[in-house]
Order: structure tokens, then C-alpha cells, then sequence
């Protein structure tokens, strides 16, 4: 061959080469790229952490769902305020009493809104708060555990709906009435709301150290629906914030008839006064019936003590505790900036949405600008507190998050869209459709002082096409949009469980470094832990039968139990001997009625047994816990009343 | 055709270029020199985990012993017995059989001893159950040894035979 062709040959060769390069560009990363660069961005390889936590409540689940971002994948449910089969929370002896309530055992209810822990104005990843809109109650999660430690029932309450946001420091959480009543409770034609139904205020003081939540006091409001709230930080620190409606004061259609008045309010409450005004005196002690729940944190028994009286004040005795600001057509969200001055509210049937500013306010308190008063609760002028209007919000604006950049992002519920506007001039930026119907939006840490203003999560209402069909029932759909550049880019849908309505974010770094592995064995205070397995053992008392079981890698001890009797009550006490991260053993007896457990590592949790036929019957462990775990059973036998089968117990004999 | 081969050696190095394809060379720590299973001779004879340096065992420290035997009833009686093939090994001649550094490691370290040790290979095969990491400390496995070498002791004053480690070693009359 001459050179010439030598050189034909290979011109042509790279020709190929770069023509094939340019055609089908590296295999691996071709499937990467989409239309857009999103899904590298969601894209948490396996082995890998997600960026944040989220928090989003249930609804109507009753439960806090943990989600990783930017995946959306779904990594916990914790059971909160409903029985939860999936670890025996409500079901075990143990665990019973968190939901109990004045009204007796409660097992679901529906929770709303989550809210982190904060200090100093920032989420300090201690502890979450989600309220029970229901049966009024608020709840304590530990996020070293992930588990629900505490839960406070709010009494002179219905309908716990604007709660339970927390303080710049935590110092209290707060909760009120989206319905209100008769204060106290009392037999009353529904007719005569306006003269015999209240609303009430509630400010739960948390111990900075233990979480522990108690009562600190009450405000008797008038009996207009208090929906959403927000405390103040940075110059608004003391001052908490609550949007009403139905000022109207119907009591039926309210559909229409709490839509009739041009503008609602915003209480702006100053809890620093409120205490003052209790270190003077003026609180009243008004009797009450609610429970504290709180888990023992060595012997992980729940405890409900019962209260029964609670410090109420009243604004006609206690000046200047509260200001009515007026806010155009029944505000939903109220959402504070991070610096402390503006104060957002969303009106579900307003043309724009009113920004308050706190200076403006303070001002205005100052100068006694009032356009009049609600039961000596005085109402500012409008024009005296507001400091400007976004025009063009979207059509049924509900709630506000804030990236720490200057923006605000607000959800727009008919339009179906977030709108992205800027504090100081109230221009809208930019807006992004969502799917479908969005409630609330969440930035992490969005509405505290230091948002992590990288993505914002939208929580919509209404699924329809989203994803694979599922009958009348489906996912509710959550969408992660990225807010880093100047437009925001959707980047996922991902599916939620039960309805999200409040969400919260952290970065996950802030959660990992105190997580919980296990429960020392040595530490275990519960009165039948058995901790080792010379001291599992079966005891008779009258017809009560108590078994003392300890379960390890891969037997029960002990694992053959003769002598019950029909009519006897069996308690399986059951210690859970493992010291290793994430090895639970179950525990489940044929014809149970009430479910199985799940003990955690170093834990007792006990099942109550009462067996209604006579014979032999298996239990085993519900958990794969190793490669024997098949084999990790025992027997039962079951004697009729009067026989006189004597108890024996053991294992490996 | 050099230019060729050339372009040809490019195009292999593009396309290998092209992320996810290539295997990452996995970092072995620095353990000195390494046999067949990897291990160094110290592993070999003192077991793979936290306890890297002989130990200098002094007389029988009973206080010490009396902390080793509650924790012993606590984590490992659940699968030990004395003098009874159990879940794992009967432990009376445990100290004999092993030294004190390579049972500690098993304490301490249980998963990587089942998996890579020979001698740990061979117990699962014996034993089938991995033995479980049970969050003892290294001052409580100190502790375990210093009541296992009592048993030992003890056992011999009493004349108590030894459960052997393997059935196969079991005598049959």
C-alpha cells in the first residue's frame, strides 16, 4: 500500500471515530441525560446519603412520613398519633398508654403540621412537634430515635389546626382552635355561637434539656376559626402570629357564610408580655381534664399522668397581649420572614397576597392607629401595618416558604403553581406550574432564619395522571423543584403517604450524629426485663400467667411453655438480648388478638395473650433476623380450666 | 499504520473513558505481610479486630472474673454453655484452646472473624449460626477472659471434662 493511502485510511478512520463519538456520545452517561440535566441531580447513587431529611405529617394517617432529598425516596414511617402494625406502636402494653387522651384511647387521628426544634432561630434537629387535629393534642419526636416520646392533650380545645410552630429557641410551641366551643364545655343550642363559643390560645412551655412539654398558659379569644401561626424571630422574638376566619361567627354553611366579610385577622400575640402578665397574677386557674404521655426513657414505658386544672389569661384584663390585624378574605398560611419584619399571609380567596411588616406595627401600636376593637382585643388600621401587596399572586394563595436569598415562594392552591417574588418590592419573579392543587410548599429549613435554600418541595392535593393507576385511592403526589438558579426547574415527582399537609427539612448531617443504635441492655429499667437468659423463666399468679422471654440470634428462652390454662391472661414479656444496630426480633402467637411486637435491641415490650381453645399453639419471630431465623419458634400448650398440667418451661431440653 | 493503531488505542481510551465501566481498585489497609486469607501472622494466631498486641495475663484477677461472669451471663450465655455444646462452643477450656487476644477479637469483631478467619470459617461451618456482635466493650472482654480462665481452673480442681470444639472429635465408647 503506498502512503497516500496510508493516510486516506486513516483520515477516514478518525473521521468514523469522531462521527460515531459525536452520533451516540458516551453509553453510561446518554442514559443519564434526559431533556434536562434532573435526573443527575435526584440521582443518589446506591451506597450513597440524601442531602436532607424531610418530615412530612401523614394527614389523615396520623403519621410522620421521612423522606431522603433530593431522591424522595421514603426511608421511615414513624407512628405518631395511630396505632401502627408495622411495630406493635399502640398495640404493645408498653406503648398504649401515648394514646390515651382524656377521652379515652384514641387510635387515629389526624395530624397536620410538622415543625423542627430550633435554636436560635435554626432548625437544631432535636426534637420534630406535629400536632393531632382532632382529638387536640401535640406531639414530641425524638429524632436520635425517630420515635414518638411525648404526647400533651390541649384542653379547652377543638380542632388543633394552627400548630404547633415553635419559638426561635424552642421556649414554647404553640396550638389554638380552628373550631371553637364552648369554653368550658357546656350543653348549649349550636345556635347561640356567638354568644357561648370561645376560641382559646394555647402556648406548651418545652423544658430546653428533656423536651418534657407542660401547659404554660391559655388565652380566651373570640370565637372566630384560628387556622394557621408562626412565631416571630430576630426584632419580632416574643411575638407569635395567627391567622383567623370565619370572623363572620357563623355556626352552619360556613362555605359561604364565613366568606361574607372583606377582611379577617391575624392576631399578633406578645407571649413575653403573657408572661409577665402570669408572673403578676393575672392568669385564672380554670379546671381542665388532660393527659400527658411521656416515655420512659430507661424502662421505654409509656406514663400518662392526668391534669387537671391550666392558667388561663384573658386580653379584656391583660393590655397590649394581643393586636388584630386586618388581612384580606380568610387568610390561611402566616409565614415570617427570615430577618423577623415581614409577616405573610395567604388569602385563600384574596387578589393578592398582604405582607405585614412588624416595625410598621410596632408603630402603629405606638401611635394607637386602631380602626376599633373585638372584646377589647384592638384592631389596627390596615394601611397602618401593611407594607405592600403582591400583585398577581396566582389564584388561592395558601403558604409561604422563604429561600434566605430574598425571595418568598408562595403555593397557589387554584391555580395550581408556586409564584416566586421578591420581599421588599413584592414583584413576582417566576412561577411554576405544579400537579395538581398544591396545600403547603417546604423549603428546608424555610421557615426559620437560615433557610437551606436549595429545593422546594410542593404537596399537592389532587394525583389524577401522575403515576400508575390505583384505583379511587391514589399517592399524593410531591414534586421537588430545584430553587438554586434564578428559575426554578422541576426536577421529581415522587409519591407521599396518606396527605402531607405541613412538611420540614434538615440537613441530614444535623440528624446523623446522634442517632440511636441500640438500647443498653444494662440500662433497661422495665419491671420485666429479663436480662439474661438464666433469669427467663414462667409465673403464675391467680390466672394471670407471666412469661419472662428473652430473644437472641436465633431462640426464644424460653421456647416450650406447658400449664396455661383456658381462662388465664399471658403476659409475653419479651427482652430482646441483641447489642447489635438494627437486629429487632418479633414476636407473634397464634390467635392473638391483639397483633404482635417488635422489639428493639435491649427492649421489652409485652403482648397479652388470652387463649380461647384448648391445644398447642407456635410462636415465632416475625423479623428475619439471621439465617436460622426460620427456626426461631417455640410451643405453647393450652389445658383445659380445671386440668392440672403444672407450668414447665425451657429451651434445648 | 502506526497513526492507525494510534487512533485505534485513542478510541478504546475514549470509550473506557466513559464513567461507570471501570473497576475501582479496592485499597487493602497496610496489615504487614499477608498469607492466603489476607491476614498477617499476628491475625492468624491472635484473631482479626481491635486487640492488635499480645496481652501479659498475670494471676487470676477474681473482682475482675466476678464482672466477666455478669457480663458473660448477659451477652453470651444466650448461645454459650459451660459444658454443653449450645447454640456455639461450650467455653469452660476456652482459654486453653485459644489465646486470650484471638477470643477477645471474636468478641469484639465477630462478623469479620466468621468471615475471613479460617479458623472462624470452620466454627460457622460447625456451628452454622454466625456468632452476634453484642456491643461489649474491650474492657468487658477482658473481663469475660479473666472469668474464663477461672472456669478453666475451677474445672480442673473438679475433674470436669471438655466439651470438644467439633463433633468429630467427640469419643464415641
Amino acid at each position: 500500500m503506498s502512503g497516500i493511502n496510508n493516510r486516506k485510511l486513516v483520515i477516514a478512520v478518525i473521521g468514523l471515530i469522531i462521527l460515531m463519538l459525536t452520533l451516540i456520545g458516551c453509553p453510561a452517561q446518554q442514559s443519564m441525560v434526559g431533556t434536562d440535566d434532573a435526573a443527575q441531580k435526584v440521582y443518589v447513587a446506591p451506597g450513597t446519603y440524601d442531602e436532607f431529611y424531610a418530615f412530612m405529617s401523614g394527614g389523615f394517617s396520623g403519621q410522620v412520613t421521612v423522606h431522603g432529598l433530593p431522591s424522595g425516596r421514603l426511608i421511615k414511617t414513624i407512628p405518631v398519633f395511630s396505632v401502627f402494625p408495622e411495630n406493635g406502636y399502640g398495640f404493645s402494653e408498653e406503648t398504649k398508654p401515648m394514646l390515651n387522651t382524656s377521652f379515652g384511647f384514641v387510635p387515629w387521628d389526624d395530624a397536620h403540621h410538622p415543625e423542627l426544634s430550633q435554636t436560635s432561630g435554626t432548625p437544631d434537629g432535636r426534637w420534630l412537634f406535629i400536632n393531632a387535629n382532632n382529638t387536640t393534642r401535640v406531639a414530641r419526636i425524638n429524632l436520635a430515635s425517630f420515635e414518638t416520646d411525648e404526647i400533651i392533650e390541649i384542653p379547652n380545645a377543638a380542632g388543633n389546626h394552627a400548630s404547633p410552630f415553635v419559638t426561635m429557641n424552642t421556649e414554647y410551641v404553640v396550638a389554638s382552635t380552628r373550631f371553637s366551643v364552648p369554653i368550658p364545655q357546656k350543653d348549649v343550642p349550636i345556635s347561640t355561637y356567638k354568644e357561648n363559643f370561645d376560641g382559646t390560645i394555647t402556648f406548651i412551655r418545652v423544658d430546653p434539656e428533656s423536651g418534657r412539654m407542660t401547659i404554660a398558659f391559655q388565652i380566651i379569644v373570640p370565637g372566630f376559626n384560628y387556622d394557621l401561626a408562626h412565631a416571630g424571630k430576630g426584632p419580632s422574638h416574643g411575638w407569635a402570629f395567627f391567622t383567623s376566619y370565619n370572623t363572620e361567627q357563623a355556626n352552619t354553611l360556613l362555605e359561604v357564610n364565613a366568606s361574607q366579610n372583606d377582611k379577617d385577622f391575624v392576631a399578633a400575640v406578645n407571649w413575653k408580655l403573657a408572661e409577665q402578665y402570669l408572673a403578676e397574677g393575672k392568669a385564672k386557674d380554670m379546671s381542665a381534664s388532660y393527659v400527658n404521655n411521656h416515655m420512659n426513657g430507661s424502662s421505654r414505658i409509656v406514663e400518662t399522668e392526668k391534669h387537671t386544672s391550666v392558667k388561663v389569661l384573658s386580653p379584656k384584663d391583660c393590655p397590649g397581649l394581643i393586636y388584630y390585624l386586618p388581612t384580606p378574605k380568610s387568610p390561611h398560611g402566616v409565614d415570617v420572614d427570615p430577618s423577623g419584619e415581614y409577616i405573610v399571609a395567604g388569602g385563600k380567596l384574596a387578589a393578592v397576597i398582604p405582607v405585614h411588616s412588624f416595625s410598621k406595627m410596632q408603630k402603629a401600636i405606638e401611635d394607637k392607629l386602631f380602626e376599633g376593637d373585638v372584646d377589647g382585643i384592638p384592631v389596627l388600621k390596615y394601611e397602618s401595618v401593611v407594607a405592600g401587596e403582591v400583585q398577581n399572586p396566582g389564584l388561592g394563595p395558601l403558604h409561604t416558604e422563604f429561600d434566605g436569598k430574598g425571595y418568598a415562594y408562595t403555593s397557589a392552591f387554584i391555580s395550581s403553581e408556586i409564584v416566586k417574588w421578591k420581599l421588599g418590592t413584592w414583584e413576582v419573579v417566576d412561577r411554576i406550574p405544579t400537579y395538581y392543587s398544591i396545600g403547603h410548599l417546604m423549603i428546608p429549613g424555610g421557615d426559620s432564619q437560615k433557610p437551606w435554600g436549595k429545593y422546594v418541595v410542593a404537596l399537592n392535593k389532587i394525583t389524577k395522571d401522575r403515576y400508575l393507576p390505583t384505583g379511587p385511592e391514589l399517592a399524593h403526589a410531591a414534586q421537588l423543584i430545584d430553587i438554586s438558579g434564578e428559575k426554578m426547574k422541576l426536577l421529581l415527582d415522587f409519591p407521599t403517604m396518606g396527605e402531607p399537609h405541613y412538611a420540614q427539612g434538615i440537613a441530614a448531617e444535623l440528624l446523623m450524629k446522634n442517632q440511636t443504635k441500640m438500647f443498653p441492655i444494662e440500662g433497661n429499667t422495665h419491671p420485666q426485663a429479663t436480662k439474661s437468659e438464666a433469669e427467663s423463666r414462667v409465673e403464675r399468679k391467680g390466672n394471670e400467667v407471666h412469661v419472662y422471654m428473652t430473644t437472641i440470634r436465633t431462640h426464644f428462652s424460653p421456647d416450650n411453655i406447658e400449664g396455661i390454662k383456658l381462662g388465664d391472661k399471658v403476659f409475653f414479656h419479651v427482652t430482646n438480648l441483641e447489642q447489635d444496630w438494627d437486629v429487632p426480633h418479633g414476636f407473634a402467637v397464634q390467635g392473638a388478638l391483639n397483633a404482635e411486637l417488635l422489639i428493639m435491641p435491649g427492649e421489652t415490650r409485652t403482648l397479652v395473650w388470652e387463649p380461647a381453645r384448648v391445644g398447642v399453639f407456635p410462636f415465632y419471630c416475625t423479623d428475619f433476623c439471621s439465617a436460622l431465623h426460620q427456626e426461631m419458634q417455640g410451643y405453647v400448650r393450652v389445658s383445659p380450666g380445671n386440668s392440672s398440667v403444672a407450668i414447665t418451661y425451657g429451651t434445648g431440653k | 499504520m502506526k497513526a492507525l493503531c494510534l487512533s485505534l488505542i485513542l478510541f478504546s481510551l475514549l470509550l473506557a473513558g466513559c464513567g461507570g465501566g471501570g473497576d475501582e481498585t479496592s485499597k487493602q489497609p497496610d496489615t504487614g505481610k499477608t498469607n492466603e486469607y489476607g491476614l498477617t501472622d499476628f491475625e492468624m494466631t491472635y484473631g482479626i479486630g481491635p486487640v492488635k498486641k499480645r496481652l501479659f495475663l498475670g494471676q487470676i484477677n477474681k473482682a475482675l472474673a466476678k464482672k466477666g461472669e455478669n457480663i458473660f451471663a448477659t451477652k453470651c450465655a444466650p448461645c454459650h454453655k459451660l459444658d454443653e455444646r449450645y447454640i456455639g462452643p461450650a467455653q469452660r477450656y476456652a482459654t486453653e484452646r485459644r489465646p486470650p487476644e484471638y477470643l477477645m477479637n471474636m468478641m469484639l469483631n465477630p462478623d469479620e472473624m466468621v468471615k475471613r478467619h479460617p479458623e472462624g470459617k470452620k466454627l460457622l461451618a460447625e456451628y452454622l449460626s454466625p456468632m452476634t456482635y453484642q456491643n461489649i466493650t474491650e474492657e468487658d472482654a477482658r473481663n469475660v477472659i479473666e472469668y474464663l480462665r477461672l472456669t478453666a481452673q475451677e474445672g480442673h480442681e473438679n475433674n470436669i471434662p471438655e466439651v470438644p470444639l467439633y463433633k468429630n472429635q467427640i469419643q464415641k465408647p
